[in-house]
Parts: C-alpha cells; sequence; structure tokens
C-alpha cells in the first residue's frame, strides 16, 4: 500500500488490487472519520478527498493501512440483471472470438461479476469478470449515444449504462432494470463497489 | 420567486456541490470559483454553500417579485438599467429588474438572501453540467423559488483584505509525476501555458510545453480531484475543475491548491498560466489564510 498527496486536499491510497481497495474503502467508511467528503474507489486505489482544515490525514493513513478481518470488504449483494441480448454489437464479438452469438450469450451470462468501480457517468459500474475469450477491445469509432440499459463489453469489464451517453464499448444487450435513479436518495446507484452481479438472459 | 428574463450565455445555480456521491460515479460540481460564490453569499448573509448563481462572460436579467436583497460579485450590476454598486448588499425593489453584466474575469456570482430554492437532487442543489443532474442552465421565462429571509443588513466587500492574484497557480507534485521526463517536469513548473478557448466548468485545457512520459502503460482508472492537471498521451494538460468527472484514466503532474482554484476558475481563454511547485504544509497554510482573510473582507456597509 501507497499514500500520495493529492494537492492539499485529497489523499490516495494505491493498492494491490479491487479486493484491497474495497477493504480500505469499508474501513474508511465504518471510522466516519471527520473531514471526509468523498472516498472514491478506483481500479486499484480509494482517493480520500478531504477539508484540510477539518481532516487527520494521520488517522486516515492510520485507518487505511490497517483494514482488519473485522473490516473486510462489506459482504456486498448479489443482484441480478435480466438482459435481452440483442445488442447492435453482438455479432461482431461473435466474429472476433470466433464463437457463435448463443455461446458469447452462454459466457456472459454464466460469470459471476464483482463491481470493481463507478465513474464514466452516475451509476456506471465496473464489472470485472469477464470471461478472458470475451475481452474484446472497444469499438474503433465511439458511439455519439448508447441508449439507457445497454449492456456492454470491453477489455475485462462489463457494464450497463445507466444515461443516454456516447460510449466506445461493445454492445451485446439491453436490460430494462433502472441503473440509477437520482430520486432514490437512499441507494441511487442500483450497483456499489463490492457488489456481485449475474446477467440473467431473457 | 425570481422570473429570468433573459438567461445570459451560460448561468447556472450552484451551491457547495454535490458531496458524498462521487464512489457511485456523480460529479460533485458546486461553483468554479469557491471564494466569489462564498463572498457574494456572505454578502446577503446567508450560510456558506447556499445556492447562488453562477454566471459565465456576461449575465441574466432577473426579475422580482418582492423587494429582494442580492450581491454580485465578479461583473457589474444594474436595478431598472441605473448602475448598481457590486461587492455591496443591494435592495431590488419588488416589480424592478436586476442585470448582471459582463464579468470582471470568466465567472461570476449573484446570491439572494435566502438562497435559491430548486429542490435539491441527491442533497445539492447544483447544477451538475457533466451528468446533468440538478437544475439545467437558467433558461427565459424559468422562474426560481427564493427562500425566505429577513432583509439583511447592508454588506460590503473590503478587497483590500483579499491577497492579490499571483502570477503563478501553486501546485503540489501529483501522484503520478514520476510518470514523466525530468525534462517534462522542469518544462511543467518554468513553461508558460495558454487556456484554450474549449475549456469549461469541466476542465480548463492548456496548450504550452508538450509533457513527455518516461513511463508507458495507462493508469488503472482512479478518482480525481479538483485542480488535478490531467495528462492525456498527447502531453497537453487539463486542468480539472469543480465539475470533472470523479474518476479519470490519465496520470496527474501536479495538483492546483485549494487557495488557487478561485484563480483557476477564473482562467480566460486566450490567457498565459505558470505553474510554481508548493509543498502540502504550505498548500494548507495558504488555505486557512486565505479563508481568514474572506472572514475580515465582508463588513458592515
Amino acid at each position: 500500500m501507497r499514500f500520495a498527496d493529492v494537492g492539499d486536499s485529497a489523499l490516495l491510497v494505491e493498492t494491490d488490487g479491487s479486493a484491497d481497495a474495497h477493504r480500505v474503502w469499508s474501513a474508511l467508511r465504518a471510522a466516519d472519520l471527520p473531514g471526509i467528503d468523498d472516498c472514491v474507489v478506483g481500479a486499484r486505489s480509494v482517493l480520500v478527498v478531504v477539508d484540510p482544515r477539518v481532516a487527520d490525514l494521520d488517522r486516515v493513513r492510520q485507518v487505511a493501512g490497517t483494514p482488519g478481518p473485522e473490516t473486510s470488504a462489506a459482504p456486498g449483494r448479489t443482484v441480478d440483471v435480466p438482459v435481452t441480448y440483442d445488442g447492435a454489437d453482438l455479432d461482431d464479438v461473435a466474429e472476433i472470438t470466433g464463437l457463435s452469438t448463443v455461446d458469447v450469450v452462454r459466457r456472459h451470462s454464466a460469470a459471476t461479476y464483482l463491481v470493481s468501480f463507478l465513474g464514466f457517468s452516475p451509476g456506471f459500474a465496473y464489472l470485472s469478470g469477464v470471461d478472458p475469450v470475451l475481452q474484446v477491445p472497444r469499438r474503433e469509432t465511439p458511439r455519439t449515444r448508447v441508449p439507457v440499459g445497454a449492456v456492454a463489453i470491453a477489455g475485462e469489464y462489463s457494464a450497463v449504462y445507466p444515461q443516454e451517453t456516447p460510449g466506445g464499448w461493445r454492445l451485446i444487450g439491453r436490460t430494462d432494470l433502472q441503473v440509477f435513479d437520482a430520486g432514490r436518495a437512499d441507494r441511487p446507484a442500483l450497483l456499489a463497489p463490492g457488489d456481485r452481479v449475474r446477467f440473467v438472459p431473457r | 420567486m425570481i422570473e429570468v428574463l433573459t438567461p445570459g450565455p451560460f448561468t447556472t445555480v450552484q451551491d457547495s456541490g454535490r458531496i458524498g456521491w462521487a464512489h457511485l460515479g456523480v460529479p460533485v460540481a458546486g461553483p468554479a470559483d469557491w471564494l466569489s460564490h462564498l463572498l457574494a453569499n456572505r454578502l446577503v448573509g446567508n450560510r456558506d454553500g447556499a445556492a447562488a448563481l453562477e454566471v459565465t462572460a456576461a449575465g441574466p436579467t432577473l426579475w422580482v417579485d418582492r423587494d429582494t436583497a442580492v450581491a454580485v460579485v465578479g461583473a457589474s450590476l444594474q436595478v431598472d438599467d441605473e448602475p448598481a454598486p457590486t461587492g455591496r448588499t443591494v435592495l431590488v425593489p419588488a416589480g424592478s429588474r436586476a442585470t448582471v453584466g459582463g464579468t470582471d474575469d470568466v465567472r461570476a456570482y449573484l446570491a439572494v438572501a435566502g438562497g435559491i430554492d430548486v429542490p435539491p437532487v441527491l442533497g445539492s442543489r447544483s447544477a451538475d453540467t457533466l451528468s446533468g443532474l440538478g437544475p439545467g442552465p437558467l433558461a427565459a421565462g424559468d422562474v426560481l423559488a427564493v427562500a425566505p429571509a429577513d432583509l439583511p443588513p447592508v454588506w460590503m466587500l473590503d478587497r483590500h483584505a483579499l491577497p492579490q492574484r499571483r502570477d503563478a497557480l501553486r501546485v503540489i507534485a501529483g501522484p503520478h509525476a514520476d510518470w514523466f521526463t525530468e525534462q517534462a517536469r522542469r518544462a511543467f513548473a518554468g513553461g508558460s501555458y495558454d487556456v484554450s478557448p474549449s475549456s469549461d466548468r469541466v476542465g480548463v485545457r492548456l496548450d504550452g510545453p508538450r509533457l513527455a512520459r518516461s513511463r508507458e502503460g495507462e493508469l488503472p482508472t482512479e478518482g480525481m480531484a479538483t485542480g488535478a492537471l490531467q495528462v492525456p498521451p498527447d502531453g497537453a494538460p487539463i486542468l480539472l475543475l469543480a465539475n470533472h468527472g470523479a474518476t479519470g484514466g490519465y496520470p496527474v503532474i501536479g495538483v492546483v491548491v485549494r487557495a488557487d482554484l478561485p484563480a483557476a476558475g477564473q482562467l480566460r481563454p486566450g490567457a498565459t498560466v505558470q505553474f510554481t511547485v508548493v509543498e502540502r504544509d504550505q498548500a494548507v497554510a495558504a488555505y486557512l489564510d486565505l479563508r481568514a482573510a474572506a472572514d475580515r473582507a465582508v463588513v458592515v456597509g
């Protein structure tokens, strides 16, 4: 684990991997230290954003550095996402991987994914655990608009687009689940770091 | 209430931002210049972080249905076509129009006693111009509720209490400074950058010495802080402002200190900017000094 100042108002905790990052994040959230504005999980890091007038960074380092088993990543929820596998790039993915579209669907829906971190847009969860055979590159030309609910893959991640945004990932299906709703104040994002996800074909 | 007669080129509602949701990919937003926002609110007796208007380039014309105390920081003000003081509590009589003129720099703030009372989204009234959360930019015909407040005493801004703007923005070496060549780090700290016109509340694009990497590979996605100078593969840094995305994937060579974020938020396209590297202790001290100066700068008029 390595700590780095990010200006005077944030501390970056670099970890060995996603599981470690989730442990550090859970420990910091459980400690509820004064002066912490945000704890942002990354692929292998946690960024702790603080009010420098209030926060005690030595204490932050101490809590982040000793995430004991009792503060191991909170048992994330498992969320089932029903998917209609009719994405615009499904045939391309089959061609790139040399699989039939049926096998692409079978492999994508066989895995259990981990919410590694969120970013790009509100509620956009990077789901690790993609079958190595399905790890295809992004499209050469991103789409200017990807529809809400599109289920996509790119590299080592899968995702569900929470909003209509531009996007370069390969679309293989769609879901009706609303993955982000700012009006759901207790739980605006369906998926949080540490949750597990299964895609269920329908 | 306030009715928007003309919105100005780009005017948004901003409070202290959508804090505490970045782990779900939600940008913080909030004012690009936190200091001017804070001063405007104090000039009308609001708590720090109350929702006010952030005006870009030139202002809106607003109509008020009751006697309303307002304050503008960073632009001129007219009430019913008569010049009114800025940096001071101004009473806009019921049925009158308040017009914000051209901004001194890029952004000005208009605060209203009580605060703008648009519905909060995830605890904040800020317009998130990156992801679209919160109210959209002002449009003609919009009606903005104002939270009830007593008319405040007249406050004024003593500019002499505030430090002079510095020539160079202070930065702390970034978490990935070692991803860049020694030459690039020297060029960054000693060079001069032009502010690109394609800058907005998300970030200021800079054109100047290209910053070469000493290390190949991609940065695993990580949380991004306001003030971070991200360097994409083309070597031209982007200074992240208040509405930056929660995470990013480019190495950060330096991070502008909180005391200098107000100046960063006022960088005008075409202007030049330099950076000077400081230690964290100096940066925190500068921030505390600036907060103390802000406390002294708002005085009874």
